[in-house]
């Protein structure tokens, strides 16, 4: 008898799971299909409703702000109050997450977001040779000739993938205080003037420069940047599409990067310290005052008022201490010492996206909305007109800097694609790690290219 | 519903169809018919095993045939696999020996098989290292805790509790102990051991050793419970007798517990062995494997190449050799070390 009952109830629970099926299809059939029917390219005539899908890499830092997902918020809620047929769904993931398993993972399956984060270069090149991402060439022809060269790691032999939101040059970020207290008055602008300050802030009882090695691509900037001293422009960009490391000004980058180490100018242990997590991070030993320097990108003084207590004043204070230069130029070498390391973010549609896809994104770097974009961010913009609206002063100068440069070429891990640039990585923080040497580098990365 | 009926009723080990066959008290009259008898013996083999097998099939076989193809192709796994290219042997050519071509020999055996066999050595280093100190320190250990004393339990607890901690929060936790600025590093250097120039974890020759003795303090728990479970089943009477017998209480140590609990030594070898070829999630967590690899493993090379650089030919053909590895271990510590021991259960089952 007890079996009996225990049947009806597995029956009866076989029914109502039934009927919740049936509910949950019916209730599918009623939301899939007006979200189909725009992609059929009749979403603008008849404005059904459409829902895009967004990936961002914005997440809420240690503090909980998160400025920039704030405000990712209010855009979409812009784009959505002028187009109420668009529903836009946005889903905020850790950038090397985002990077490195979702977007990929997403593409494969053939079910990605429409909107994704892009950082251009050889992953863009890959994911178009793919055949992932929208050719927004013509679409958004006027936006692209109003952003202006920054646009260009985003484009893959002539047609435009992608628009980035943010870009901006690397260069020396340093406390005005250490270096007041070691007696250094000039902003070093040669190897020479780096190595004397590097030595007065020895003198002095001060790290001269912080790295955060262990995460290798902060170790890899250093090496990145003599190459772009010591290669010439026509070099760079071979390398960039052909991947032929052949020059010798490759080898000489390396030979570069290890006299300078021989100088010791990182504080001790630099291989055990990560960039950006934690006081003992190399951001925190800058932002703490423990290590006068730090050879970073733009967002670095984002990361460094994550150190502060937060307060309007503290970030005041961190801000008026916080001064940056260019990389010195280097003796010798093919390069342009005017030339400049950087990148940015960018979104691109996927290739089955709605045309509101191209549309939002073309909202999202309106001039309009890039001005607001920095008054919120504070980060720097790519739309020229916006470029005004940026107020602090070493970001001020970092974007003169950048519009001076004879060319800015994108970080060359990005550019050479995950493969190419991650063997070069690793050959580098092999020379920090005193492992390896300046040929092993473009070994690497000439057997990495050769697997391509 | 017979199937369920005859289970759910508990007939002895309805699988055995010799069993009710022979007369063990069958349930109902239709039992005696051999032939419904044999079909309800393969509908509940079918229900019972068919799920589980299902699942295997698709998460265990089927990935292993996928990497076995995935293999002998150049692959850069962002992109679709029709666009990948067929080069049969190359990525497994390219892992043990840099490659066939002479003239990228060199530096393919820099860029591949150098970093290859080097997380190799570091398996191979970590095998025999948790068999020279991990299993005589745990022996002593478990030795020294079988009896009774005040707190037994909460000593165990404690020696169990690294075991039981997730690997990524002991990794993390380690990390911050063992920062250049960490408190372990600052504590040892007041005592005068001053850590090593790349720091604990990160020197290219410390590195491996803060990482083997982060893992065994991880695992050491493990062989302490096993080898304490075995000694529970050595019959106290023997080592009364021995007492009584005058043999002191290393003699009983040395020769009764420990040939005792043989098979179960011999079982935590082989667990070890082929943990340790598998290595990975502590060596991740740090740093994957190391900034200079000095504590990478097959494992943390493998999904480095096949997510950070996205070459998937390669990085599958080195989880096929990971595998091949691991098999040959197995069947060769099956055949050699633990054949006495499934020899002797054989011949009391029979």
């Amino acid at each position: 008898m007890a079996n009996m009952r225990r049947l009806g109830a597995f029956a009866a629970f076989t029914t109502s799971a039934a009927l919740l099926l049936a509910a949950c299809s019916s209730g599918d059939g009623e939301t899939t299909d007006p979200t189909d029917s725009p992609t059929n390219g009749e979403a603008e005539q008849s404005a059904e409703p459409v829902t895009l899908t967004w990936w961002h890499n914005a997440v809420a830092g240690d503090n909980g702000e998160n400025a920039l997902g704030d405000y990712w918020q209010t855009v979409a809620d812009a784009y959505t109050a002028e187009n109420p047929h668009v529903t836009i769904e946005i889903e905020q993931v850790q950038n090397e997450d985002l990077q490195r398993t979702r977007i990929p993972l997403a593409l494969q399956s053939g079910d990605a977001p429409d909107l994704f984060q892009a950082w251009g270069g050889g992953e863009l090149a890959s994911q178009v040779e793919s055949g992932y991402v929208q050719d927004l060439s013509e679409t958004l022809a006027d936006d692209i000739e109003r952003l202006g060269g920054g646009v260009s790691p985003w484009q893959h032999e002539g047609s435009t993938y992608g628009l980035p939101f943010t870009f901006g040059v690397e260069g020396i970020w340093y406390r005005e205080s250490l270096f007041e207290e070691a007696g250094i008055t000039e902003e070093p602008a040669t190897m020479d003037e780096l190595n004397a300050a590097v030595q007065a802030l020895k003198d002095a009882d001060i790290t001269p420069i912080a790295v955060g090695a262990a995460d290798g691509w902060p170790a890899a900037h250093w090496w990145y940047n003599f190459a772009l001293r010591s290669c010439s422009q026509d070099v760079m960009a071979a390398a960039g599409v052909d991947r032929d490391f052949s020059d010798p000004c490759w080898v000489q980058a390396g030979e570069q990067l290890e006299e300078f180490l021989g100088t010791e100018p990182f504080q001790d242990q630099f291989i055990s310290t990560v960039a950006q997590t934690g006081a003992t991070s190399s951001a925190g030993l800058v932002a703490s005052g423990d290590a006068a320097m730090e050879l970073m990108g733009q967002w670095n003084v984002f990361v460094y008022e994550g150190f502060t207590d937060g307060t309007d004043e503290g970030i005041a204070a961190l801000q008026d201490d916080l001064g940056w230069f260019p990389m010195p130029a280097t003796d010798g070498g093919n390069g342009d010492p005017s030339a400049a390391l950087g990148g940015g973010d960018g979104f691109s549609c996927y290739v089955d996206a709605p045309p509101e896809c191209a549309d939002f994104l073309s909202f999202i770097v309106s001039d309009a909305n890039q001005m607001e974009f920095t008054e919120a961010t504070g980060a720097l913009p790519v739309a020229p007109a916006a470029a005004d609206a940026v107020t602090n002063p070493v970001l001020v100068e970092l974007a003169q800097v950048a519009g001076n440069a004879e060319y800015v070429q994108l970080w060359l891990d990005t550019s050479f694609g995950t493969n190419v640039g991650g063997a070069m990585n690793d050959g580098i923080v092999s020379i920090f790690a005193g492992t390896g040497e300046a040929q092993d580098v473009v070994d690497l990365m000439t057997a990495a290219a050769l697997t391509e | 519903m017979t199937a369920l009926e005859a289970s759910g009723t508990g007939t002895g080990p309805a699988t055995d169809a010799k069993a009710s066959v022979a007369g063990s008290t069958p349930v109902t009259p239709a039992a005696y018919n051999p032939r419904r008898d044999r079909r309800r013996k393969w509908l509940e083999i079918v229900i019972f095993v068919g799920p589980a097998l299902l699942l295997f099939l698709v998460f265990v076989i089927f990935p292993m045939i996928m990497a076995a193809r995935y293999s002998l192709y150049k692959w850069d796994s962002r992109q679709p696999f029709e666009l990948a290219e067929f080069i049969g042997f190359d990525n497994y050519t390219r892992a043990l020996m840099g490659g066939t071509d002479p003239e990228t020999k060199e530096i393919f055996w820099k860029a591949y098989a150098q970093p290859f066999w080097n997380a190799v050595g570091n398996n191979a280093q970590i095998i025999a290292l948790s068999m020279l100190v991990q299993l005589p320190i745990a022996m002593i250990i478990a030795l020294v805790l079988n009896r009774k004393f005040p707190g037994r339990s909460s000593v165990r607890l404690i020696i169990f509790a690294p075991y039981v901690l997730s690997e990524v929060v002991a990794g993390l936790m380690w990390l911050m102990l063992l920062d250049p600025r960490g408190p372990v590093t600052e504590m040892l250097a007041a005592i005068g051991i001053s850590d090593p120039a790349g720091g604990w974890l990160e020197d290219p020759q410390a590195g491996f050793w803060t990482f083997f003795f982060i893992v065994s303090w991880k695992y050491i728990g493990l062989a302490i419970i096993l080898f304490l479970a075995g000694l529970s089943g050595v019959p106290p009477e023997l080592q009364e007798a021995a007492s009584i017998d005058g043999a002191s209480w290393w003699q009983v140590q040395w020769r009764i517990n420990i040939p005792l609990i043989g098979p179960t030594v011999r079982v935590w070898a082989f667990l070890s062995i082929i943990g340790s070829i598998q290595l990975f999630d502590m060596a991740w967590v740090l740093n994957k494997g190391g900034s200079t690899g000095q504590y990478s493993t097959i494992a943390t090379l493998m999904v480095d190449i096949g997510t950070q650089r996205n070459d998937g030919g390669y990085a599958s053909a080195l989880a096929i050799i990971m595998f091949i590895f691991s098999m040959v271990a197995a069947i060769t510590y099956m055949t050699i070390v633990m054949r006495r021991d499934n020899g002797a259960r054989a011949g009391k089952g029979a």
